[in-house]
């Protein structure tokens, strides 16, 4: 009897909010919300829904830095020009989401609930690579989701602090988690600043110079890919930058991205060519 | 057969009041002060890791006397209660008032319906943009709630405690201010005149951590170096 109830206790005991929220509240998940499947059959239209597009990521001397596009689109749509896909996911990490925004939003706010409970249960900060594997695990979750369309693929950057170095890990539909190396992209325009990315990219950067390299990495990537916004100077609009550093995960302030934004945008004009 | 013999109700709770009461009063003791900076924890504890002090939400703080494991357990329903009330609804919709009722509510049941009551002691405290909006609760064995002006002691000698914390409390008192006080006040049972940092556990919830500390989580837990860093500052 006593045994019973001392197993009883230890399996109940979780410092993860999501087994918490599966256990007591499983229609809160993200991708439990439907767990009867979408619609199928002749008359269920393909479901439209708006889509994240571009993020980059790249490691620069001290740190790592990651960098996301204001676009989502719905098909030939511009859904939104305002979004933001790049997030601070604890005080050491970041991730930015590619795939279905609505899905990846609440993927998002999850995954900072879940690092931030296990701080409070635990009383210390999850392992980089242990925050990486969870956020594995949540997107393995939405795979029923993915089947149907509806993927979300993050990218998660962080600071290690016992290793002292900034660390990139993307990820597949499945949950596979990959380290990356130097730099990496995500998203429908990461072809094209995958490609930029390889030329402007140099080891230890500056910080400085790291923000010029992903915003000029997005800019060619909305130069090509339609889905992909460039920055905006009529609506003021330039990408989301996130820094994270020893010191923590810093957003890039607007006026520093315009100045970078309104630099490149200058000498690409300058220079009077096509591409 | 064997008969049982009849307890009246009044006896039955009486005596389960008498045990709780005794089950904390072994404990030492904790003050919480609310003060012009914010909210400043302080319990008597000298273990580093098993904390009497935890952060519950961004703005809500948990201090608890008695025994670890009650506690304990009531601290970690509490962060997963406004953790999935947050995550559902909105993180400012998760209140220490509504906290606070759900303790009372499950110290009560526990007292009523249990074998034993909880030997503990709560008090849930939440930092507000101005110092009148700052909500302190006690939470006692039983499920009653009490709402708080100023500061709350709990614990093994509190009377003592609470006099020598009220004759000092001030509405203007920094967090430098609010510590000292809490500590003038811990060691008033006591035959020595000062405790060490490493006796004692301290947090603050701080009023002004968006602009100052750039995040909307108040509570900061204080280690031994800010401790004596902060008690060296000049009054």
């Amino acid at each position: 009897m006593q045994e019973t109830s001392a197993n009883q206790v230890t399996a109940n005991a979780t410092s993860s909010f999501t087994e918490h929220l599966q256990r007591s509240r499983p229609e809160l998940l993200p991708y439990n919300a439907l767990q009867h499947g979408l619609p199928t059959g002749p008359a269920a239209a393909p479901l439209q829904t708006p889509h994240a597009t571009t993020i980059v990521a790249l490691t620069y001397a001290g740190g790592v830095l990651m960098a996301g596009d204001r676009r989502a689109t719905m098909g030939n749509v511009i859904a939104s020009r305002h979004i933001e896909k790049v997030f601070p996911a604890d005080q050491y990490s970041v991730l930015g989401i590619a795939g279905t925004a609505g899905i990846a939003l609440d993927i998002t706010r999850l995954f900072q609930v879940e690092l931030e409970h296990y701080e409070k249960i635990e009383g210390t900060q999850l392992s980089l690579d242990g925050k990486a594997n969870r956020l594995g695990a949540m997107i393995r979750g939405n795979l029923p989701m993915a089947m149907q369309g509806l993927a979300v693929v993050p990218l998660f950057a962080g600071f290690d602090r016992p290793a002292g170095v900034g660390r990139l890990f993307s990820y597949d539909v499945t949950g596979g988690r990959y380290e990356e190396q130097e730099h990496h992209t995500v998203g429908s325009g990461s072809m094209f600043a995958r490609g930029a990315l390889k030329k402007l990219w140099r080891p230890n950067l500056s910080e400085a110079d790291a923000v010029q390299v992903a915003v000029e990495a997005l800019y060619d990537a909305a130069d090509d890919d339609s889905a992909t916004g460039g920055p905006d100077p009529v609506r003021q609009l330039w990408p989301v930058v996130y820094t994270v550093s020893r010191s923590g995960a810093v957003r890039v302030p607007e006026r520093e991205l315009a100045a970078v934004a309104g630099a490149i945008i200058e000498s690409r004009a300058v220079a009077q060519r096509e591409a | 057969m064997t008969q049982q013999f009849y307890v009246s109700p009044e006896q039955l709770m009486k005596d389960r009041a008498d045990f709780a009461r005794k089950g904390i009063a072994r404990g030492r003791s904790v003050v919480v002060i609310s003060c012009r900076d914010g909210i400043a924890l302080v319990a008597e504890n000298p273990s580093p890791s098993l904390h009497k002090i935890g952060e519950i939400y961004d703005k809500i703080a948990f201090a608890a006397v008695g025994k670890y494991n009650e506690f304990e357990s009531l601290r970690q329903a509490g962060v997963r209660y406004a953790d999935v009330r947050g995550y559902s609804y909105d993180r400012e919709d998760v209140t220490a008032r509504g906290l606070a009722s759900v303790y009372a509510q499950s110290l009560g049941a526990v007292f009523t319906a249990e074998q034993k009551p909880f030997e503990v002691e709560l008090a849930v405290t939440e930092v507000g943009d101005s110092q009148d909006l700052d909500h302190l609760y006690r939470l006692t064995f039983d499920g009653s709630i009490a709402d708080e002006q100023g500061f709350i002691v709990m614990g093994g000698q509190a009377d003592k405690v609470s006099e020598a914390v009220a004759a000092g409390w001030r509405s203007e008192l920094d967090f430098a201010g609010a510590i000292r006080l809490a500590l003038a006040g811990l060691v008033a049972d006591k035959e020595t005149d000062a405790l060490p940092a490493s006796a004692v556990e301290v947090a603050v919830l701080d009023r002004g951590s968006e602009s100052s500390r750039g995040t909307r989580r108040a509570f900061r837990r204080l280690d031994d170096a800010d401790v004596v860093a902060l008690l060296a500052e000049e009054n």
